[in-house]
């Protein structure tokens, strides 16, 4: 029983999946099948707009995460330091974007940088993005050090570490998994972010999904299925090398 | 000039928000001492070990290293290392590094580093496992190294919290000597954390008992195990009676007393007439017979007899009802249960352990 649940699960999921992969080979504009092909990879690379908006959206995700790396890493070990009256409504505070309807966010975004007069660019990009992800970040890292023993600190202070050379030495490197954690997180959402990027995105800095989205509106060109498909691929691929890293630490750290 | 201790706590204090751990905690230790603070959980020995650490700032009072105030110091900056409770040994670490760390930060030349470690090393009978992680080692090699490298910079003082309170009971035993040994070998001072009152006997120069947040008694083994001087100290260490009477007959350097159990003994201590005292007995130094010695007339009853590993363990109900736990490891003359006896005692293995 629990065999057949899975399998329809796995159905549900990766058989729309299959029939993106199969039609993105398709020689056919439409749904029916007229033979192999790869004309519409050719068409992908070829159409400039879809490059464009690719690397838009790569860079996007890259400083965002760069940038909620330190924010929400500095924020969750700030916060595990200190103790104030504020805090547990300071963390709830710090969550909200993670939980709030993208629209909300994005309509808010674009109502503070107009009334703000500021251009929407790569800039108001990274700015919204930034704020969505620092939560995936800083959840990650606090309940890492959350379960960190303190013990570990204080013997690097025993043996001469200042605080700032333990921090380094010990909790940055014993925080660090849960860093890349969250970051990886972060840059799948950020990714995949249509909603957002659609109210604060300008005209030369269009990303990937919203550039997606367009294009579904003026009817589905096969090359979107080769696009899924290259996405697809890149993304079984992080994860395979995510593993693959991990189990390589794992051994590294065992001997 | 009086002789300088090597280690001086003034007078500590100490609060959490309203709760006080500490109440006035005054100690002097002397180099290449092994002082135990023995106590129950709660009692306040990690926190009085943290402050001299310097990982836990004392609401009021000084800690002293050779004199010099060393209370507002950071932990780095104090020459004392500290052996944790759970060792925390950085996990992301070999044993080599773990060991090497102190020095590492000192920017001792690498050469150096790795001799240093390496006798290190071969003190606690680790060599060969530098490469290891700590997750690859045993609960005794994990304490091993964790005595390595508090003891790398080889400071003057060593603080260990319940070091060995993980280990089973064999290692246990064999890490004690092993301790003891390595703390005479290097004749480093050890202030040392545990709530087994068998170690503290067992390995101590000196044993400060602590109860909820005050020394009760500090002194040598002998000391607190024979002459305790407050019924905590009596109690939490080794099996003691504790009978309760008054004064009734003052004497030169003797009184009798009247037991509210019933009976009267005798106490190697001059003391008021009226004066209400406790005093307490080892179980394995009291005796019982038919006729009773030292002037006793405490009459009681046999309860029971059991064996326990070698030695024969009575328990007698006095008339009051109170009952006396009493050890022998070779009982002279064996009553049954049920058999009226004189209990008595030699007076000089009694402590008067309160008066009032």
């Amino acid at each position: 029983m629990s065999q057949l649940y899975i399998w329809v699960v796995l159905a549900v999921m990766y058989l729309p999946m299959l029939v993106v992969v199969a039609y993105s080979f398709n020689s056919s504009r439409y749904s029916n099948w007229e033979g192999f092909s790869l004309q519409w990879y050719e068409e992908l690379f070829n159409n400039s707009a879809i490059v464009d908006t690719l690397n838009n959206s790569l860079m996007l995700a890259f400083f965002s995460c760069a940038l909620a790396i330190l924010l929400g890493t500095m924020g969750a070990v700030g916060m595990a330091k200190s103790r104030f009256r504020t805090q547990g409504l300071l963390e709830n505070v710090s969550l909200i974007p993670m939980m709030l309807p993208e629209i909300i966010l994005g309509m808010a975004y674009l109502a503070l940088f107009s009334l703000c007069r500021v251009p929407f660019s790569m800039i108001t990009l990274i700015i919204a993005h930034t704020t969505f992800c620092i939560p995936y970040v800083f959840v990650s890292v606090q309940s890492r050090l959350v379960g960190l023993d303190p013990a570990y600190v204080e013997a690097a202070r025993d043996l001469g570490a200042s605080q700032t050379r333990a921090f380094y030495d010990i909790t940055l490197p014993l925080i660090a998994p849960a860093v890349l954690n969250g970051a990886l997180l972060a840059f799948a959402m950020s990714m995949d972010d249509v909603v957002i990027s659609f109210f604060v995105a300008g005209t030369n800095s269009q990303t990937l999904p919203v550039q997606v989205y367009s294009m579904l509106k003026s009817g589905v060109t096969p090359e979107i299925n080769a696009l899924c498909t290259l996405m697809l691929v890149a993304v079984f691929l992080a994860i395979g090398l995510f593993g693959l890293g991990r189990a390589l630490f794992k051994r590294a750290s065992r001997g | 000039m009086e002789n300088q201790a090597l280690l001086r706590l003034d007078n500590i204090h100490k609060s959490f928000g309203q709760t006080e751990v500490l109440k006035g905690i005054s100690l002097d230790v002397q180099a290449g001492e092994f002082v135990t603070l023995l106590g129950p959980s709660g009692c306040g020995k990690t926190t009085t070990l943290r402050i001299i650490a310097g990982l836990e700032t004392a609401t009021s009072g000084r800690v002293l290293v050779e004199g010099k105030d060393v209370s507002a110091l950071p932990p780095e900056k104090r020459p004392v290392n500290t052996v944790f409770q759970n060792y925390a040994l950085f996990p992301h670490m070999n044993v080599f590094k773990n060991v090497a760390y102190a020095l590492t930060i000192r920017r001792v030349k690498k050469d150096e580093i790795r001799q240093r470690v390496q006798r290190m090393l071969e003190l606690v009978q680790l060599s060969g496992f530098d490469r290891r992680m700590p997750s690859q080692l045993s609960g005794g090699q994990r304490q091993r190294v964790a005595i390595a490298r508090a003891l790398v910079l080889e400071p003057k003082i060593l603080l260990l919290d319940e070091p060995l309170g993980a280990l089973d009971l064999q290692l246990r035993r064999q890490m004690q000597v092993e301790l003891k040994n390595l703390q005479e070998r290097l004749g480093i001072t050890f202030i040392y954390i545990t709530h087994d009152q068998e170690e503290a006997l067992n390995m101590s120069t000196r044993i400060a008992v602590m109860n909820e947040g005050h020394f009760e008694q500090v002194g040598t083994p002998e000391d607190i195990y024979e002459r305790p001087v407050t019924r905590f100290a009596a109690s939490f260490i080794g099996q003691a009676n504790i009978l309760q009477g008054v004064v009734e007959e003052k004497a030169e350097g003797r009184s009798r007393v009247q037991l509210e159990q019933g009976g009267t003994i005798f106490v190697n201590e001059a003391l008021e007439p009226g004066t209400k005292i406790a005093v307490s007995v080892r179980a394995e130094r009291i005796d019982y017979a038919k006729e009773a010695g030292y002037g006793f007339q405490v009459p009681g009853v046999i309860e029971r007899h059991s064996y326990i590993g070698g030695v024969l363990r009575t328990t007698i109900k006095l008339s009051g009802g109170q009952e006396l736990l009493i050890t022998g490891a070779n009982p002279s003359s064996h009553y049954p249960d049920g058999c009226a006896i004189q209990v008595f005692w030699d007076p000089d293995t009694a402590a008067v352990v309160e008066r009032s």
